[in-house]
């Protein structure tokens, strides 16, 4: 079924070039960051994680988002949803590639990667982490492939398939718990320390998964002809728009035990980020930007005369993508680390080799989104 | 490169590409080999080792502990913040103790505080650790294993007192002078004090303290209630770095009190 991958047209083949220079580019500065170190970047000793954790954390919600899908349309029979619903399979396995990707360019040693597999370690939530990440890609590509082999011969999904489309509802609850849990269990990290963290990354990724994929079913209508369908695009945009205001009610949340309590500790990486510490606020305009975009995307997505036209909602969807990009992928992780434990502020901005890596991963996660949209968009075309 | 290393290069290289999906299938055998990491608060051994900074007699400008520690250990010297590496230094107070000593004595407050690892009873580093080249010996020294640490810095993200860093680059052409009692390291792994454990197994006291001329720096078994460190405890008021976490330091602090 892959072959179907293999055809195309010119603008195709243009588009997997571009990705493929992209991911040279990025291999080469990684080369780079290997020969000389992760000094290459502009993490340090203050700010020990940077944009690639932030990009990580930020594309385990996108990969959870695909039991937005999986659940109406498989425990609730919701129809419309029967023709995406392998694209939100196939976005979690790009997704998850990419988490992948970036946990590995962040670690000071990658040669000793087995380590983890070597001395398996659960009291690390590391651990944990592994073993939901790579068993959601695991469930995501089996379930994926299967039913769209089923379809591709035109015969019902094998029964054997269920339990397992069932069981990756739960999985993808876990992968973006887990990750919470990463953070929310660091004594000393005031902006990580808190209970809702899990909640929050589940609400901030079903909106930005689903906002993705009506972005994306836009690109494909105008690429490839294929029309998701106005009813399942409709109901895509209702779960970002819920999803959104739920996440945005936590972050209101933080605010209000932050600041009300009064606790130095709970306050100060919110001062640094929304108002500025120290006379240090390099990320202010950024999580402002995320605030008014967030909340223009919001009231796009719930005015009916708005929303229903087409231009309207994907840039709606896509000003929420961005919105919570910058606050998960961005303030959240960097955020974390200011002020230090030591109440000292040490700024970051990544490096040029540490933006190139990273847009190397993302034309990774690409360019196996687009072989995978290719194959199941040529099987439901033939059909 | 010879036939052999590149053969084994090649089977390691395909071997971690599939070790990474076969991660979930994997038992969790971990359990029990964890015992020593995370088995409580050095209650019921007989050696919990601790300090007690003794700031009534650390003087300004000193750095003899400093040096002592970072020569010994093979610390390098980076001009640049970012890259810094330090397993002993000194900070503000406000910084050591933050939101504390307000009205305090200047004598409390106004000289810079030591800081190193605190060797925590129950120490946050080792919780997050995936493999375990961070843990808590027996005697509760908070120890680094270089040679299996993957360079996550989860640990450093871990620890409420910066007292980690990481080898952001080869840290060898920033050694002043090769000691050759204790390893260099290489660039992507974390480290940090160890209590000199390679010379207490030798019977010495750790560097630092042997290298303060004041004896502002008190070193001894907590769990001995007749050593010199437990008798200075329980005569004078001490504080701990952030108590409030739960970390159970095993790193004292006495100050200097008084009207000023």
């Amino acid at each position: 079924m892959i072959e179907k991958a293999l055809t195309g047209n010119r603008s195709y083949w243009l588009w997997i070039l571009f990705l493929l220079a992209l991911i040279a580019v990025g291999a080469a500065s990684y080369r780079d960051q290997l020969d000389y170190g992760l000094g290459i970047t502009g993490m340090g000793r203050d700010i020990s994680w940077g944009v690639y954790i932030g990009q990580f954390t930020f594309m385990v919600g996108v990969a959870a988002s695909a039991v937005m899908l999986v659940l109406p349309y498989y425990l609730h029979d919701y129809k419309a949803f029967g023709r995406i619903v392998v694209l939100g399979e196939f976005l979690a396995v790009a997704a998850v590639v990419m988490c992948m990707s970036f946990v590995i360019v962040d670690m000071g040693k990658p040669s000793r990667l087995l380590n983890i597999l070597l001395y398996p370690t659960p009291q690390s939530l590391v651990f944990w982490d592994v073993v939901v990440l790579n068993g959601y890609l695991a469930l995501n590509i089996v379930c994926g492939w299967v039913t769209l082999e089923a379809e591709r011969q035109e015969v019902p999904p094998p029964r054997w398939i269920r339990p397992l489309i069932y069981l990756s509802i739960p999985w993808a609850i876990s992968i973006h718990t887990v990750t919470a849990f990463l953070y929310a269990g660091m004594p000393g990290r005031g902006l990580w320390l808190t209970a809702i963290l899990a909640p929050r990354f589940l609400a901030s990724a079903f909106a930005a998964g689903p906002a993705l994929l009506i972005v994306l079913s836009a690109l494909l209508k105008r690429v490839s002809g294929f029309d998701a369908g106005g009813e399942a695009i409709g109901k895509l945009a209702t779960i970002v728009l819920y999803a959104s205001i739920v996440n945005f009610f936590f972050l209101a949340m933080e605010f209000f035990t932050a600041f009300y309590s009064g606790i130095p500790a709970e306050e100060r990486s919110l001062d640094y980020l929304f108002f500025g510490l120290d006379g240090h606020a390099a990320l202010r305009p950024y999580m402002w930007l995320s605030v008014a975009i967030g909340a223009a995307a919001v009231i796009v997505l719930s005015v009916p005369r708005l929303r229903s036209r087409e231009r309207y909602l994907v840039a709606a969807s896509a000003a929420m993508f961005v919105s919570l990009w910058i606050d998960k992928g961005v303030g959240l992780i960097i955020g974390g680390f200011i002020p230090s434990p030591l109440e000292t502020v040490t700024e970051y901005a990544p490096t040029l080799h540490e933006v190139l890596i990273t847009l190397g991963v993302w034309a990774t996660g690409s360019l196996v989104l687009t072989l995978l949209y290719k194959t199941a968009i040529s099987v439901k075309q033939s059909g | 490169m010879d036939h052999d290393r590149r053969h084994f290069l090649i089977r390691a290289g395909s071997a971690a590409l599939f070790g990474l999906g076969a991660a979930a299938g994997l038992p969790a055998l971990a359990a029990t080999r964890l015992l020593p990491a995370a088995s409580g608060h050095g209650a019921g051994n007989a050696v919990r080792w601790g300090m007690l900074v003794d700031m009534t007699r650390c003087v300004e400008p000193c750095s003899s502990c400093i040096d002592a520690c970072h020569s010994v250990h093979n610390v390098p010297h980076f001009d640049n913040p970012k890259d810094e590496i330090k397993w002993i230094w000194k900070m503000d107070y406000a910084n050591a103790f933050p939101d504390s000593g307000q009205f305090a004595s200047s004598r409390q407050t106004a000289a810079p505080v030591l800081a190193l690892c605190n060797h925590c009873a129950n120490p946050p580093c080792v919780r997050v650790c995936p493999v375990q080249a961070t843990f808590k010996r027996e005697d509760g020294i908070v120890e680094m294993d270089f040679h299996r640490c993957i360079g996550c810095r989860f640990c450093m993200a871990a620890c409420p007192y910066g007292s980690r860093s990481f080898n952001w680059r080869d840290p060898r052409p920033f050694i002043e002078k090769y000691d050759y009692g204790y390893p260099t390291r290489e660039a992507g792994v974390v480290e940090k004090c160890n209590f000199c454990s390679e010379r207490l197994a030798r019977g010495r006291q750790p560097a630092c303290v042997e290298a303060c001329k004041n004896r502002a720096l008190v070193f001894g078994n907590l769990n001995d209630p007749g050593s010199e460190l437990r008798r200075q405890l329980s005569s004078r008021v001490t504080l701990q770095r952030k108590p409030e976490l739960g970390t159970q330091p095993s790193v004292f602090y006495a100050f200097e009190r008084g009207h000023d």
